[in-house]
């Protein structure tokens, strides 16, 4: 890789590197995160689905036979 | 959503524009040679995460002086991330460190052994907040906490740039030690990283507002109740 850098290019390349790495990283556990507030908005949006089927479900049971 | 978006956009373009302009534009330092390109990168993260941890401490005043728990979010999230910036910049100055000097580290250099004091400094600002159960009390002292540590941050700045340098170099001590083509890529390097930190930062508040939001709204929808188990570090937003 030094062939084609500089004098000690591979020190700049590898601070720019780490640099991104960090970046890369911090993303990441962004994206971990945001995954996880998807999941607890889809349980969130299956919630007066599943509120309205129990009432559904006490009305049938409640209705004279 | 579309300013979040904007800004992710200019961030993008500025880092990328003032690294193409350290990299093509800049010239080759005299005395360094290529090495001196890390300066692009390594004083720009130090210098706003060094303003993040200011920026904490301002946010930490505002909670102090409103009790609105959304200023100490705020100075959570800046410190959290100056912290981030921190590493990087302590593992990118190491890398300068050993092409420039030969050596990773320099105890008797007072601008790192400072730097580094700092971010040992903020290091205790989490466990700080984990130690405390009271909700109340732990925003409050964590925000005494960050008023202090970031007056501590330009005292101690400006106590080393006035202190003989051993071997780092002052940079800024006067104004025709970088030619216009280096201030010009610095300038434009920092301002790239700024837009870094605030995007983030935006995010990450963005990220906490919304789940503060969605947890409430569960609690309110007589759902899943998903109360906080136990501890955590990071501030509740309470439920309207």
């Amino acid at each position: 890789m030094t062939d084609n850098l500089p004098d000690n290019g591979g020190y700049v390349a590898a601070a720019y590197l780490v640099f991104l790495a960090l970046l890369l990283v911090y993303v990441a556990i962004m994206a971990i995160r945001l995954g996880r507030l998807e999941r607890e908005l889809t349980q969130l949006d299956e919630l007066p689905d599943a509120a309205d089927h129990a009432a559904r479900e006490r009305a049938r049971e409640q209705a004279p036979a | 959503m579309t300013s979040l978006r904007i800004l992710s956009l200019a961030t993008v373009a500025l880092l990328c524009g003032g690294f193409a302009l350290a990299a093509f534009h800049a010239p080759m330092d005299a005395n360094e040679g290529f090495v001196q390109k890390i300066f692009y990168l390594h004083v720009p993260l130090a210098l706003v995460a060094l303003g993040g941890f200011v920026f904490g401490a301002v946010a930490a005043v505002q909670h102090l002086r409103s009790g609105d728990p959304r200023h100490d979010l705020r100075s959570y999230v800046a410190i959290h991330l100056s912290l981030v910036l921190g590493i990087a910049v302590l593992v990118t100055g190491a890398i300068w460190a050993k092409a420039s000097w030969g050596i990773w580290w320099e105890w008797r250099e007072p601008m790192l052994v400072s730097f580094l004091i700092v971010f040992l400094l903020y290091c205790t600002y989490q466990p700080l907040r984990f130690s405390i159960e009271d909700r109340e009390k732990q925003s409050r002292y964590a925000s005494v906490f960050a008023v202090t540590a970031g007056a501590f941050v330009p005292l101690c700045f400006g106590a080393v740039r006035a202190a003989e340098s051993y071997i780092h170099p002052q940079t800024f001590n006067s104004t025709d030690n970088l030619p216009g083509s280096m201030w010009l890529a610095f300038l434009v390097c920092l301002a790239g990283m700024t837009l870094l930190f605030v995007t983030l930062w935006r995010f990450e508040i963005a990220h906490k507002m919304t789940r503060a939001r969605v947890r409430s709204l569960k609690r309110r929808l007589g759902g899943v109740d998903d109360p906080v188990v136990g501890r955590s570090a990071a501030p509740q937003l309470s439920s309207p």
